[in-house]
């Protein structure tokens, strides 16, 4: 009845153009992409106090009490010092035990408690430098141990093992305490 | 000496250029899922420190900013130091608490970045700690440029 009159035409999308969309898109994403990976000093803070309880004790040579006012002047329990001795006097404190055994410094690495305390008006910048080589003197710490324990470096360490059954963490802990600010002058 | 040529002559030398596409649209595929869109304006000058011992933060995707710096007034002026989170500045310094405490439930291994102007002072930056302290969020993070300070200058 109906006589067929033509071939039916295949239905196509043209797809020469998909490879520059995609070129489009992946430019724009390749621009809008920041690499960079954000850097800086970790630290974990306290819960705060709890009024009923009272602070546990803490014996006097376990506590390292570093005090820096607003000109950036420095005092490590109550003698003068220089931000480039801090490292070797930290280090000096928390591990006495392996070194000088000195009476008045830290009885061992764990028990070691490293208080920071500032005034109000300190720059940030110098108490960011303070802490840095307070940290700084825990990774040479950490270093040293893993050197010794296990003959790589702490981070070569690290990698190895999780963060549960790393040792030396556990030998060296961080016991920074950050001190609320004197309201200063 | 003619007979060599001739045959090596009728060689096609073309790339096939048919999977082109596919090779972008992995790379496409690479950029997106790497790219995080989210950036705020920033209404404080953060001028980053310095520091050596430095770690990186891998994730991300927990991170939260605390920006504490000058106010930006425009015209190269700058105000009092003052605290943004999110895109917004904060007034009320209790109201961090509260603020920073929705956003740990969100993400319960939330980690807060301070990134603190160099010349701000210690101060507003303990009051914040102390925040933090109440919300619960106690991993923070100093955020620090690579590299030794500049001897100070006074």
């Amino acid at each position: 009845m109906f006589p067929k009159k033509r071939e039916r035409v295949e239905a196509e999308v043209p797809q020469a153009g998909m490879a520059d969309i995609a070129f489009l898109l992946l430019i724009f994403f390749l621009v809008v992409t920041t690499i960079d990976v954000d850097t800086g000093i970790g630290m974990q803070l306290p819960p705060p106090p709890d009024p009923d309880q009272e602070p546990p004790p803490i014996r006097e040579r376990n506590l390292m009490n570093i005090l820096v006012n607003a000109q950036g002047m420095i005092l490590i329990n109550e003698e003068p010092a220089n931000l480039q001795d801090v490292q070797r006097l930290v280090m000096d404190f928390v591990d006495n035990e392996n070194r000088a055994q000195d009476p008045n410094l830290a009885e061992d690495p764990r028990s070691a408690i490293v208080s920071i305390k500032t005034d109000r008006q300190t720059p940030y910048e110098i108490y960011i430098d303070m802490l840095d080589e307070v940290i700084g003197a825990y990774r040479e710490l950490r270093n040293e141990a893993a050197h010794r324990e296990f003959g790589v470096s702490y981070m070569e360490y690290t990698n190895r093992v999780p963060r549960e059954d790393n040792v030396i963490r556990q030998m060296y802990p961080q016991n920074i305490s950050l001190a609320e600010p004197d309201p200063g002058s | 000496m003619s007979k060599f040529q001739k045959k090596q002559a009728k060689t096609k030398q073309q790339v096939p250029t048919a999977a082109m596409p596919d090779i972008i649209f992995m790379l496409l595929i690479f950029f997106m899922v790497v790219t995080v869109l989210r950036e705020v304006e920033l209404q404080v000058r953060v001028d980053f420190t310095r520091a050596e011992n430095i770690e990186k933060i891998e994730q991300k995707r927990l991170v939260s900013y605390i920006y504490i710096g000058p106010e930006i007034l425009g015209g190269g002026r700058y105000g009092d130091t003052r605290v943004q989170i999110d895109d917004a500045l904060i007034d009320d310094i209790h109201a961090i608490r509260r603020l920073m405490y929705d956003k740990l439930m969100e993400e319960p291994r939330l980690i807060v970045s301070l990134r603190v102007d160099e010349k701000s002072e210690m101060g507003i930056v303990s009051d914040v700690q102390q925040e933090l302290r109440e919300a619960g969020t106690y991993r923070i993070n100093y955020s620090t440029l690579r590299g030794s300070t500049a001897p100070m200058s006074e």
